[in-house]
């Protein structure tokens, strides 16, 4: 792996974490109100898989979408601010953190349910197929997803149309509090996947070297007419469900910490110093700007102004109340 | 160009296809629509003409294909989704009110959804109760749809054009014993915007606004009526979302009684919705309460004598007429 894409890949992994603990401490201080999912242990999959999108490419994402936000684009202030409520978030403060829109960079929603986000990603890949671009849809979804019949609808959609589309399933084992093993007599989602005649490989989710190199063909598939993937990533989220709620009682402190040792950005930095790819320099300037850039994010969404409530009823519909002519 | 004596059927297949002939972006989905063109022929010859990924047929997963829709509509295409009968699409409820119905609002705008979901509704023909309903307070309720209910040849032709041009997301529901109404239809393309009622007959002693399939009946009881000495007003609203509130208030204020005769259910219904409209911005032209007619609140029945006694009867239409004007 050459030295630009290793830093790219670990800034982004870096700009998740270090903002996904802001927002955990944000919402602890009362900043944010509503739900808040954080993607802390999970980075790799977001960064490895956006690495091979361009802004004309369609990501879905699900509840536990901020990873994904940020790997695609969405500017920092951008998710900050629409978690604080503020008129300059990436949702206008409409959405808060189950609704991150950014259509100018292909991030077209987080969701606040279980399973859309598949049906989307296909329908994403039908119209690349019909205006016979080479954009590719993408789906990331939960091991939660997988007993939904969204799951099943969906890569069958994909696969008899041979769409272009990527489904990446983030297997952390949890959907909440209720394990993946308790919901599924075959936890085995790549094996599950392939049985609908579709490409389907299980990866590495904390290994960032290892989701690159396999979204690198699952996009490549994808972008010459050779159909969907989907790449099961198997990973573990160290945080809560979501903020504010508890984190044992349904799983151990001795699983959670075998995953923490785990962790992506740990292991990836350790790999690319070892192999002389970066130095320790390199990566402290990383890890320095990050936190500038996530300090300048907070310190924007705090002076952003609120929406302003006579706009509440705006956006319903595009056209007039008449319908409106193309 | 001329017009001709044409079904509804074929006016509606008219727009759609001049729809797709102009906007390479519009393709339908759903089952049966491919080669066989349409268990309705909503889709016949359309296949032929424009092949096999603009004319798709869909295995049956109405929720997949709908959240399909979805995502194609957010990425520059124009999904028709044609679910043969509406009654279907109660398996895509939450792709439809939490996803397809909410998009354009989550986003400021910056997304359209142009996604257009036709089917049949209603009662008739044996159907039973899985292939009879018509669902309009699901759809008017819901903050984010166009519903459009047209009953003529002419007026499916002009509101699926509209619809085909439309950025919203539109419920476009025939009902099935109007398809093979002919009545006469231009050539040439043309649209008829939504939130406009059309007043099929003038009259000064009771408004009726009618939906659907009681718009006909209407008109033939407004016929037998006149001899009678009573004067029907018959509106038909083409669109419930916008609704034409204005013209039902101009009839108001000319009969002083309104009459909603509606196929279906009365709890929350449409007259309901009418009805309290009318009592807040028409209050003072009212001679009498707003009475609605409509079908009985079951289930569809399948045998023929069940089936016809909950729908409102020609005579049950005559008989509200009669009692609203002796009101």
């Amino acid at each position: 792996m050459d030295k630009s894409t290793a830093l790219s890949l670990y800034t982004t992994m870096v700009r998740i974490r270090r903002c996904e603990e802001q927002l955990a401490r944000s919402y602890a201080a009362g900043t944010i109100t509503g739900a808040c999912h954080t993607y802390v242990g999970e980075e790799a999959i977001a960064t490895g898989v956006c690495a091979h999108l361009r802004h004309d490419d369609a990501v879905f994402s699900t509840h536990r979408g901020h990873g994904h936000a940020l790997a695609k684009g969405v500017p920092t202030r951008e998710l900050v601010a629409e978690l604080f409520g503020r008129a300059t978030g990436c949702s206008g403060g409409r959405g808060g953190s189950m609704h991150l829109f950014s259509p100018e960079v292909g991030m077209m929603g987080t969701s606040g349910i279980v399973g859309p986000c598949i049906l989307q990603a296909t329908g994403a890949g039908y119209s690349f197929q019909l205006k016979q671009t080479d954009q590719v849809g993408v789906a990331f979804f939960g091991d939660g997803a997988v007993s939904n019949g969204a799951f099943h609808e969906g890569i069958n959609l994909a696969t008899i149309w041979d769409l272009p589309v990527l489904f990446i399933c983030e297997n952390n084992m949890y959907a909440t509090e209720v394990a993946f093993k308790d919901s599924a007599r075959n936890t085995d989602v790549a094996e599950r996947a392939a049985t609908y005649g579709l490409h389907a490989e299980a990866v590495d989710g904390n290994d960032v070297a290892a989701v690159y190199a396999a979204a690198e063909g699952a996009v490549a598939r994808a972008r010459s007419g050779g159909g969907p993937s989907l790449l099961e990533c198997r990973t573990y989220r160290t945080r809560p469900h979501a903020e504010g709620m508890r984190d044992g009682g349904y799983r151990s402190q001795e699983e959670i910490d075998s995953w923490k040792a785990r962790d992506p950005i740990t292991a990836f930095s350790k790999a690319i110093i070892d192999a002389g790819t970066v130095t320790a320099a390199d990566l402290q300037a990383v890890d320095d700007a990050i936190v500038a850039e996530v300090a300048d994010a907070v310190a924007f969404a705090t002076d952003s102004p609120w929406p302003d409530p006579a706009t509440v009823a705006d956006h319903i519909f595009a056209g007039s109340a008449t319908g409106g002519v193309a | 160009m001329a017009d001709r004596e044409i079904t509804y059927t074929e006016a509606a297949r008219e727009a759609l296809t001049d729809a797709m002939e102009r906007d390479p972006t519009i393709f339908v989905l759903g089952e049966g629509i491919g080669a066989r063109g349409g268990n309705f022929n909503t889709t016949l010859g359309l296949y032929e003409r424009f092949g096999p990924r603009r004319l798709r047929d869909t295995p049956i997963c109405e929720r997949g294909f709908v959240g399909l829709c979805t995502g194609a509509a957010m990425t520059g295409t124009r999904p028709v989704v044609d679910f043969m009968f509406i009654d279907f699409i109660l398996d895509s409820v939450g792709e439809l009110t939490n996803q397809i119905a909410k998009i354009q609002y989550m986003t400021g705008g910056r997304l359209k959804m142009p996604v257009l979901l036709r089917g049949c509704v209603g009662i008739g023909g044996g159907a039973a109760t899985h292939h009879s309903g018509s669902y309009y307070p699901l759809f008017v309720n819901v903050p984010g749809f166009r519903v459009v209910v047209p009953t003529t040849p002419y007026d499916a032709k002009g509101l699926l054009a509209t619809a085909l041009r439309c950025d919203d997301p539109v419920l476009f529901l025939e009902h099935k014993s109007l398809l093979n109404v002919k009545g006469m239809v231009p050539e040439q393309d043309y649209q008829i915007p939504f939130g406009q009622a059309s007043v099929c007959r003038e009259g000064t002693d009771v408004s009726v606004v009618a939906i659907g399939p009681l718009v006909p009946k209407c008109l033939a009881v407004a016929e037998h009526l006149a001899g009678e000495g009573i004067s029907m007003e018959v509106i038909d609203p083409r669109t419930l979302a916008p609704l034409d509130l204005d013209t039902i208030l101009t009839s108001l204020r000319k009969t002083g009684k309104l009459l909603v005769a509606d196929e279906s259910f009365g709890p929350c219904g449409v007259g309901a919705e009418i009805a309290a409209q009318v009592m807040e911005q028409g209050f003072d032209d009212l001679a009498a309460p707003v009475r609605r007619l409509n079908g009985v609140h079951t289930p569809t029945p399948y045998s023929p004598p069940l089936e016809a006694a909950v729908v409102p009867s020609n005579e049950q239409v005559a008989a509200a007429v009669r009692n609203l004007v002796a009101e």
